[in-house]
This record gives C-alpha cells, structure tokens and sequence, in this order.
C-alpha cells in the first residue's frame, strides 16, 4: 500500500490556498539586481538604544520565562502608551502581550469563533485574516473597499454583508496594503452597525503610529466599542522591529483571559529578549520613531508624485508605508503587471490581488526603501510604460 | 507650523547631492520654492559648502590626521578670538573649536605625513605669542566621521518579498 502523507492534513488546512505572496517572493528571489518595493517592513534597522538594551539584558542573565501574559513592567509601560489613543487597560488582566500581532490575530479570532461563524474582513487587507478565520472555524467574508472611497471600510458595504451568522469584525487601518485610514468619524459610522447587529471587532492598528495626516483613532475609544473590540499593536513597524516578534492584545478581561488560554498553552510566553527590547522602545524610543515616521512621509510624498508624474491613478495613501497605484489603465492584471515589470525592469512590487480580489488592479508599493532606490525603481518603471 | 527650511537643510546634510525637483517632490512643494529658499540659505551663510566624506585610506593615499589641545592666554578685548584666527588661518588646519575643560582651543589638523605635522606644531603652532602649550594626539583609525561609518553601510538584510 503507498501512502499519501497528504492525505493526513485536516480540510480546514487543505482548503486555504498558497500564499500569492509566497509565489511571488519565489519568482523574484530567482533574479538578480532586483530593486524591491516588494517588502512589508521599515528599512531601519532596530534603534541601536534598543538593540542595546537587548544586549545588556543578555548580559544581566535575563534569559528565563516570563509570566504567561508577559512581563508586568512592559504591561505597564503599554498601559500608559495606549493612553495616547483614549484607551484604558488594566496592565493586571487586560493587556496579553503576543508573538507579533500575528499571534494576536490567531488568538483573537480561535478566541471569538465558533464553527460557522463569518468573519467580516476589509478587503484588501492583511494576509493573515481569512486563512486565520478558516482555521478558527469560521466563514471570512471580504468587505469590499473602493479607491473611490479612498480604500476606506464603507457602512453600506458592511451592513450589506452582514448576515444573522456575522459575528466578528476585523478593523485593520491605516491598512496594508492600500494605506487607507479611518478617522473618527468614519468609524462612528461602523460602531452604529457593530452595536446594530451586536457584532465584536478586532482592531488591528500596528500601523497607528504611521499617520501622515492627523493622529490615528482608535476605535475602541468610540463610546461602547471598548467592551467589544480587541486591539491589537506591536513594535514591528513603528520600532522597526520585525524580527522580534513583539505585539500586545488589550481588551476586556474576559476576552484577554480567553485568549491567554490558547496564548499559554500553544506559546508559554513571548521570548524574554524581544519583551526587555520592547520595553526600551517605549521607554526611550520615542524620538527616533517619530524621525523614522518623518523619513517615511518624504519617501510617501517622493512615490506618490513620482507615480503620479508616471501617469498612474495613486490614490494618497495616509498611513502605514505602502502607495498602492491602480495599472487598470495598461489592461493588464495586477499579477501580469507585476511579473512583467520584475522580468523586464527588475523592479518587485507586490501584485494587489494578493490581498484580496479587491486588490485587483492595483500594485502594492513599499516606500519604505531609499530615497535612491526610490528614484531608481521609478525610472525603471516610467521606461516599463513606455514601452507598452 | 512647518519650518521647511530645517527640513531642507536635515534632508541636504545627509545627501547634499539632492536635486531640488528631487527635494520638491519628497516635501511636497514647487520646485521654485526650494530653489527660493536653498538661495537664502546660502546668501545667509547657512549653507556654506556642500562636502563629500572620502575613505582615503581605500584610494591609497593615506592622509594623517592629529588633534592638539592648545592651551592659551586669552586676551583682552578679543578673548580667544584673535588667537583662534591666526591658527585657523592655515589651511592644514581642518577644524578649530574653542572648548571647555582642560584646554582651549582644540586643533584638528592634517597633513600627508606624521611629519607634516611634528613640523607645523613645532614651528607654527607652538611657538605663537600667547600659546602655553599643546599636546598632540595622532589618529589611529577612523570609524566614523560626520555621521558616516567607514566600514561601509550595513546591507539591506530583509527578504525581497514579504506579507
Ligand atoms: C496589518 C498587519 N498586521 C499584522 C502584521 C504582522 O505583524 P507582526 O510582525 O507584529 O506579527 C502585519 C505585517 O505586515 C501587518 O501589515
């Protein structure tokens, strides 16, 4: 008898599809002299104040398990930083700290879903949502989003999807990848239907810091929403801290204590080391993000009009990194597009489809590179057009 | 309200290379408008000169560098001024701070030889009216200057394509 090792993997696994990132790192990974605006994270390295700290709590011994919800001080610290958005959490019962917003995303969702339940999501949006609802046992739902909304999560679209089975909400602005946000208002409009259909949201804000007009709103700070919404935040983008896998939970504590079951069971703890680097960040980071978030806005301002003078439709993206320019205009799809370009101009930007069919249409690209690589991509790009 | 002139001078300070049509774009004004203010801003001697850090030691002409602590009696009506101008004056000289602390004036000086330099503090700088003293200090090596690392600038070490 031959065995098929396939044939063991659970059917919520088998149904999710590969990753149109994932295809799309492959093809690009296979050439040379490639300017990427392909990636999703700062092109800083981590704070050196930061990578220092690391350091010295290295040397200090600091190498044991924290306590399962993370350590007390930077539950603190994370308390007093979400006070800037209007939120109050108990750093006791009300703050988890995650394994990057990723692992937030995963436990919120297990944490909410029960089989059936639909899963409302923004689309495009994210990776990470859909496939988490899946595995959570619920049914996504994209919700679509329109440039001509500027990208932003409409009442008309939600309350048209919403069905007697909905029962999450995914909030996730500024987004990636369209660098939509949604101000205050806009997101009354959505908490009249959250308290209409008695929905929950998830918040995921990891790029709440990166606001190039106004400060971000935190929708849990609307009147009724904190009692049904998880925030969700990290230290990856605004710190430039991908690589420690540090992100935070905050909500009610009977939610937070919901997801601290799964949390510490599948995870114990985030790693000891990311959580003391964090903690610096907090305490002592905050000028060098905010002339981080200053270089971002002048490369936003520089790939906009760059685009722009290329002849594409971008819409002007307020938030996070990304300026995602619509190609319907050479009648091509979002993967022809970026295939082509990569092959003929080496130059990887991130098909929109990727994200959600919404997404069709339009390239995601990163500006979180040189301000030469920038020009460099831009000029390559202009010839691409030209040429078709 | 935004200083657009300290967010020129930041942004040519780190590349002085920066066109303006480049420097329009990134801060989101007319290209007349930076051309206006860059002109100001060297009509008022703000901007004074537009440099390029260079790692000599990898053209193979090594150039020596020293740093000399000079001690010396101000003067009166003038202080450290008039002093400071007459060493300044050499065009091996580099840089001249006036400091606070031990010494005076702090001299940074370079020449193509060890040499050059024994012989311009031994027979400029030392025997000047009003200087007590100096203490020569070679440099070794270089690791950083103006904020540039000389062993090059990291890699960008982050995967192509990511989520
Ligand atoms: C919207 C959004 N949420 C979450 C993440 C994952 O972040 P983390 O590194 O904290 O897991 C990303 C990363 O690209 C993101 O764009």
């Amino acid at each position: 008898m031959t065995i098929n090792p396939g044939s063991f993997i659970n059917e919520a696994v088998k149904s999710i599809p590969p990753s149109g990132i994932r295809k799309f790192f492959d093809l690009v990974s296979q050439t040379e002299g490639v300017i990427s605006l392909g990636v999703g994270e700062p092109d800083f390295v981590t704070p050196w104040h930061i990578r220092e700290a690391c350091y010295y709590s290295l040397e200090k011994g600091f190498t044991m398990y924290t306590s399962n919800y993370g350590m007390p001080e930077l539950r603190k610290a994370i308390s007093v930083y979400l006070q800037k958005y209007a939120l109050e959490y108990n750093p006791l019962d009300e703050i988890l700290i995650t394994v990057g917003v990723s692992e937030g995303v995963d436990l919120a969702l297990r944490a909410l879903t029960s089989p059936g339940d639909e899963i409302l999501i923004p689309d495009p949006s994210y990776v990470s949502y859909a496939p988490g609802a899946i595995l959570a046992g619920g049914t996504p739902i994209p919700l679509s989003t329109y440039e001509k909304d500027e990208f932003k999560l409409t009442p008309e679209e939600l309350e048209h999807k919403i069905t007697s089975k909905s029962k999450v909400l995914i909030l996730t602005f500024p987004n990636n990848p369209t660098g939509a946000i949604m101000t205050k208002e806009d997101l009354e409009k959505i908490a009249q239907l959250v308290e209409k259909y008695n929905l929950v949201v998830i918040s995921d804000e990891i790029y709440s810091e990166l606001t190039y007009e106004g400060k971000h709103y935190s929708f849990a700070a609307l009147p009724g929403m904190w009692e049904r919404t998880i925030t969700l935040n990290g230290f990856s983008k605004a710190f430039a801290m991908t690589g420690w896998r540090i992100g935070y939970a905050a909500a009610p504590k009977e939610i937070i204590s919901a997801m601290m079951k799964i949390h510490q069971f599948s995870i114990l703890c985030a790693p000891i080391m990311g959580q003391k680097a964090a903690l610096e960040a907090l305490i002592n980071g905050e000028s060098e993000m905010k002339k981080m978030v200053h270089s971002f806005n002048q490369r936003r301002n520089l790939i906009v009009n760059g685009l722009r003078e290329l002849g594409l439709d971008c819409f002007e993206p307020k938030g996070s990194f990304y300026a995602f320019p619509s190609i319907k205009k050479t009648g091509m799809t979002s993967e022809e597009f970026a295939e082509k370009l990569l092959l003929e101009e080496k130059v990887a930007v991130v098909p929109g489809n990727a994200f959600g069919e919404s997404g069709e249409g339009f390239i995601r690209c990163c500006y979180a590179a040189s301000v030469g690589n920038i020009n460099e991509a831009l000029e390559r790009m202009g010839r691409f057009l030209n040429r078709l | 309200m935004r200083d657009l002139q300290k967010e020129i001078l930041e942004l040519l300070e780190k590349d002085s290379r920066l066109s303006k049509t480049q420097l329009a774009k990134m801060l989101n004004v007319t290209p007349e408008e930076v051309e206006q203010i860059i002109f100001e801003l060297e009509q008022d001697n703000v901007i004074l000169k537009y440099h390029t850090v260079i790692n000599w030691e990898k053209q193979a002409c090594p150039r020596v560098t020293a740093l000399i602590e000079v001690n010396i009696t101000p003067q009166r009506e003038v202080g450290f001024d008039k002093i400071a101008e007459r060493i300044y004056r050499f065009p091996q000289v580099k840089s001249v701070y006036l400091m606070s602390g031990s010494y005076d004036l702090c001299v940074i000086i370079e020449g193509e030889t060890m040499h050059d330099i024994s012989f311009f503090v031994a027979e400029k700088l030392a025997p000047l009216e009003h200087v007590n003293g100096t203490k020569t200090h070679f440099v070794m090596k270089r690791y950083k200057e103006d904020g540039v690392i000389f062993s090059g600038e990291e890699k960008d070490k982050r995967l192509v394509v990511s989520p």
